[in-house]
C-alpha cells in the first residue's frame, strides 16, 4: 500500500513541477506570441530573459524585496528589447541577425555586470537570496492531489496563467488586437487605414521584452535564488519553439508550455532517480526541440504571413 | 544603370572601409567601458598593441590565434558567397576536433604523418556533417539556416561535454576524484611540427595554402562558379539548369568542413588534448564567431581573409595582454570581443541592405533590370 501512495505522490510532484517550470517559459512564449503576431521574428528572447534574470536578482538582492526585483526584471527586459526594436524595426536590419546580435551582446554584458559587482564570486561563495515561497490558496490547496497540482505555486506562476486569459482577450476581443493580428498578415492594408505599423511593431517588441524579463526573474527569484552565467540554459529558444508548436494561439501555447515543463520535470526526476541517461542530452533538448519545431512548423497554418519581413512604406 | 555607376567609387571605398570603422566604433565604446572601470584607455590600448606585435613571441602568438580564424573565415567565404549564413562555426569546430582527437587517441600505431593526415581528414568530415545537416534542412525543408546552425552549436557543446566526461575522458582522470573533463594527451609524433622556436605550428601554413585553394575553388572551378551563381540569383540559376538545393547543401557542408579543420589544428597544433569548461568558447576561443568577422573584414575574399585574420588575431591576443597589464576583469575582453563582432556584422548587413535598396531603385528607374551585379540575399521565413 505505502509504495503505491509513494508512486502517486511522485507523479503528483512531477506534474506540479511541470506547472512550475512550464510557467517560466509561458511568460516568454506569450510575449513572443504578441511580437510574432505583429510580424516581427524576435530571436533575442534568450538575451532578454538573461538580462531580466540578472536585473531581478541584483535588485532583489540589494533591496531585499522580491517584487522590486520583478519590476526591475521587466524593465531590464524592455531596455534590451528597445535595442532590438531599434535594429530590427526602425533601422530594418535583418531580423534574424538583429536577434542574434542582441543575444551575444546581452550574454557578454550580463556576465560583465555580474562580475563587476561581485568580483570575488567563488572565493567568497555565490551571493544568494531567498526566492518566492509557495502561495497556498486557502481551502483550494487542501483538495487532495489537485491542491498540490494547481493551487500551491508561487505568485508568479498564477500571474503567468492569468496572462494567458489577458492575451487571449486582447488578441480576439479588442480592436487593437485585431489590428495587431492584421499587421502580422498584411501590414500594407493596415498602413493604408492610417495605422502606424512601426509604432505597433515597436510596442509589440517592447511588450515581448517585458514578458521575457519577467520570465527571467522567475528563474532567479522564483526558484534558483542565485545568478550564474547562462542561467536561462536555452529557455529563451524554447519559448520560440513553443510559439511554433502552439500554432501562434494563446491556448495552445499554454498546453505546449506545460508539455515542455513536464519534460523538464521528468528529466529532473530521472536524474534524481539515478537512471543512467547522459544529462547533457536533456541540456541539449531545448535546442533539438527548436530545430524539430521549426522543421514541423513550416506547414502550420497559424504562422503570420508577414513574419520575419521588414515593412517598407512605398 | 546611371545611379549604380555614379556612386560606384565613393561608395566602394566607404564600403571597403566599413569594417574598419565598425571596429574603431567598438573600440571607442570599449574605451568608455574602460573609463567606467577607472582605467586609462590610452594606456590600455597601448598595452594591446604591445601584446600583439611587441616581440617575436607576441607576433607568433598572434599568428597562432589567427590560424583557426583564417580556416573558419575560408568556410565563411564559401557559404556567404553562396548566400548561406553559417553561424555554426563553433559547433563545427567542436565536432571536427572531437573526430580528429578520436583518431589521434585510437590509431596510435600509425606513423606520425599518416595519423595526423587521417585526423585532419576526419576533422574535415566532422565539420562537414555538422554543417551539412542545417544545409540539408535549408535546401529541402526551408528551415532557416541561421537558427539551425545556432542550435547545432549548442547541441555540439553538450555532445563535447558528454564525451569528455564519459567515453573520451583521460583514463588517468577517470581514476582521480577531480575528474577533469579532458582527453588523454596526444602522442608526440602526432603533434603538428613547430615552425620557429615559438608556439607557431604547421597549421598556419596549411591555412594559407588552403586560402589559395579556396580562391581557385570559388573562381576557377565549375563548383565554385555554381555556388556563387546560386548565391547571387537562385532563380536565374534554376533556369540555367543548376540544381539549387544541392549547391546550398554543398556551400554549408564545405563551410562546416573548414571550421572542423580549424578545430583539429587547435588540438594537434596548440593544446595536444581536448578539454572543456562546459562552454563552446572554452574550447574554440570563439573562433567560430570571430572567423565570420575576419571573413567580412576580408570582403569575403579568401586571400584578403589572410591579413584580416592576422589583424583580428592581433586584436584578440592584444586584448588578453591588455587585461593582464591594466587589470580589468576578463569579462571585459569577452564584452569587447562581442562588441567588435556585433559592429562588424551589423555594418555588413547594412551594406547589403543599402546595395539591395540601390539596385531596387535602379530597377524602378529603368525599365530593364540591370541584372544581379552583387549578392542580393533572398527574404525567407523561418517557419
Amino acid at each position: 500500500m505505502s509504495s503505491e501512495y509513494l508512486q502517486i505522490d511522485l507523479i503528483i510532484s512531477i506534474f506540479a513541477s511541470a506547472v512550475r517550470l512550464g510557467t517560466i517559459v509561458l511568460f516568454a512564449a506569450l510575449g513572443e506570441l504578441i511580437v510574432e503576431r505583429s510580424g516581427v521574428l524576435n530571436l533575442s528572447v534568450e538575451g532578454m530573459m538573461l538580462t531580466g534574470a540578472l536585473a531581478g536578482f541584483l535588485v532583489g538582492y540589494f533591496s531585499h524585496s522580491l517584487w522590486f526585483g520583478v519590476l526591475a526584471a521587466a524593465f531590464a527586459g524592455m531596455i534590451v528589447s528597445v535595442i532590438f526594436a531599434l535594429l530590427a524595426v526602425v533601422f530594418q536590419v535583418d531580423q534574424t541577425v538583429s536577434g542574434l546580435t542582441v543575444n551575444i551582446f546581452a550574454g557578454g554584458l550580463t556576465f560583465f555586470i555580474y562580475r563587476t559587482i561581485f568580483p570575488d564570486v567563488g572565493s567568497q561563495g555565490t551571493p544568494n537570496l531567498v526566492p518566492f515561497s509557495a502561495l497556498k490558496i486557502p481551502y483550494l490547496s487542501q483538495i487532495p492531489m489537485l491542491g498540490e497540482l494547481l493551487f500551491s505555486h508561487h505568485a508568479m506562476a498564477y500571474l503567468a496563467l492569468f496572462m494567458v486569459l489577458v492575451i487571449w482577450f486582447y488578441m480576439y476581443r479588442t480592436k487593437s488586437g485585431l489590428i495587431l493580428r492584421t499587421i502580422g498578415e498584411n501590414p500594407r492594408a493596415v498602413d493604408m487605414k492610417g495605422v502606424n505599423v512601426t509604432t505597433y511593431r515597436v510596442l509589440a517588441v517592447l511588450f515581448g521584452g517585458v514578458m521575457a524579463g519577467l520570465a527571467g526573474s522567475v528563474i532567479t527569484l522564483g526558484s534558483a535564488g542565485v545568478f550564474v552565467a547562462d542561467i536561462t540554459a536555452g529557455r529563451g529558444w524554447l519559448a520560440i519553439a513553443i510559439v511554433i508548436f502552439g500554432d501562434w494561439k494563446p491556448g495552445r501555447i499554454l498546453w505546449a508550455s506545460l508539455f515542455f515543463g513536464f519534460i523538464d520535470a521528468l528529466q529532473m526526476q530521472v536524474q534524481a532517480l539515478g537512471i543512467r541517461l547522459p544529462y547533457q542530452l536533456f541540456l541539449a533538448m531545448p535546442y533539438i526541440m527548436t530545430v524539430i519545431a521549426v522543421f514541423l512548423g513550416r506547414r502550420r497554418s497559424g504562422a503570420p504571413i508577414a513574419l520575419g519581413t521588414a515593412y517598407v512604406r512605398e | 544603370m546611371k545611379k549604380l555607376f555614379q556612386s560606384d567609387w565613393g561608395s566602394r571605398l566607404i564600403e571597403g572601409l566599413l569594417p574598419v570603422f565598425a571596429t574603431l566604433a567598438a573600440l571607442l565604446l570599449g574605451a568608455v567601458m574602460l573609463l567606467f572601470l577607472k582605467v586609462n584607455p590610452v594606456e590600455a590600448y597601448k598595452a594591446l598593441w604591445e601584446g600583439a606585435f611587441g616581440s617575436t613571441n607576441a607576433f607568433a602568438e598572434t599568428l597562432v590565434k589567427a590560424t583557426p580564424l583564417l580556416l573558419v573565415a575560408l568556410g565563411i567565404c564559401i557559404s556567404f558567397r553562396g548566400d548561406v549564413i553559417n553561424i555554426g562555426g563553433e559547433g563545427q569546430m567542436i565536432v571536427g576536433a572531437l573526430l580528429g582527437t578520436w583518431v589521434g587517441l585510437t590509431f596510435t600505431t600509425l606513423p606520425g604523418w599518416l595519423g595526423v593526415s587521417f585526423a585532419l581528414l576526419l576533422g574535415f568530415v566532422g565539420g562537414a556533417i555538422w554543417g551539412g545537416i542545417p544545409g540539408f534542412l535549408k535546401a529541402y525543408f526551408r528551415v532557416n539556416e541561421i537558427l539551425s546552425t545556432v542550435m547545432m552549436n549548442a547541441i555540439a557543446v553538450q555532445l563535447m561535454n558528454f564525451l569528455l566526461r564519459g567515453p573520451m575522458i583521460d583514463p588517468s582522470q577517470a581514476e582521480l576524484a577531480s575528474q577533469i573533463p579532458q582527453t588523454a594527451r596526444l602522442l608526440e609524433i602526432f603533434r603538428l611540427p613547430r615552425l620557429v622556436p615559438t608556439r607557431l605550428h604547421l597549421g598556419a601554413l596549411i591555412a594559407v595554402a588552403l586560402a589559395i585553394l579556396v580562391y581557385i575553388l570559388l573562381w576557377r572551378t565549375t563548383l565554385g562558379y555554381r555556388i556563387r551563381a546560386v548565391g547571387q540569383n537562385p532563380n536565374a540559376s534554376r533556369y540555367a539548369g543548376i540544381k539549387v538545393p544541392r549547391y546550398v547543401v554543398l556551400a554549408l557542408l564545405l563551410s562546416g568542413a573548414f571550421a572542423g579543420l580549424a578545430g583539429v589544428t587547435q588540438v594537434f597544433g596548440v593544446n595536444y588534448r581536448m578539454i572543456t569548461d562546459g562552454s563552446a568558447s572554452g574550447f574554440t576561443g570563439s573562433a567560430g564567431f570571430n572567423g565570420i568577422v575576419a571573413a567580412l573584414f576580408g570582403q569575403l575574399h579568401p586571400i584578403w581573409s589572410i591579413p584580416a585574420s592576422v589583424l583580428f588575431g592581433a586584436l584578440l591576443v592584444g586584448a588578453n595582454s591588455m587585461q593582464r597589464a591594466v587589470q580589468v576583469p576578463s569579462a571585459f575582453v569577452t564584452a569587447l570581443n562581442g562588441l567588435v563582432v556585433v559592429f562588424v556584422v551589423s555594418s555588413e548587413i547594412w551594406r547589403r541592405r543599402r546595395q539591395r535598396r540601390r539596385l531596387a531603385a535602379v530597377m524602378r528607374d529603368e525599365e530593364a533590370p540591370p541584372g544581379d551585379k552583387e549578392n542580393i540575399p533572398q527574404a525567407e521565413t523561418v517557419a
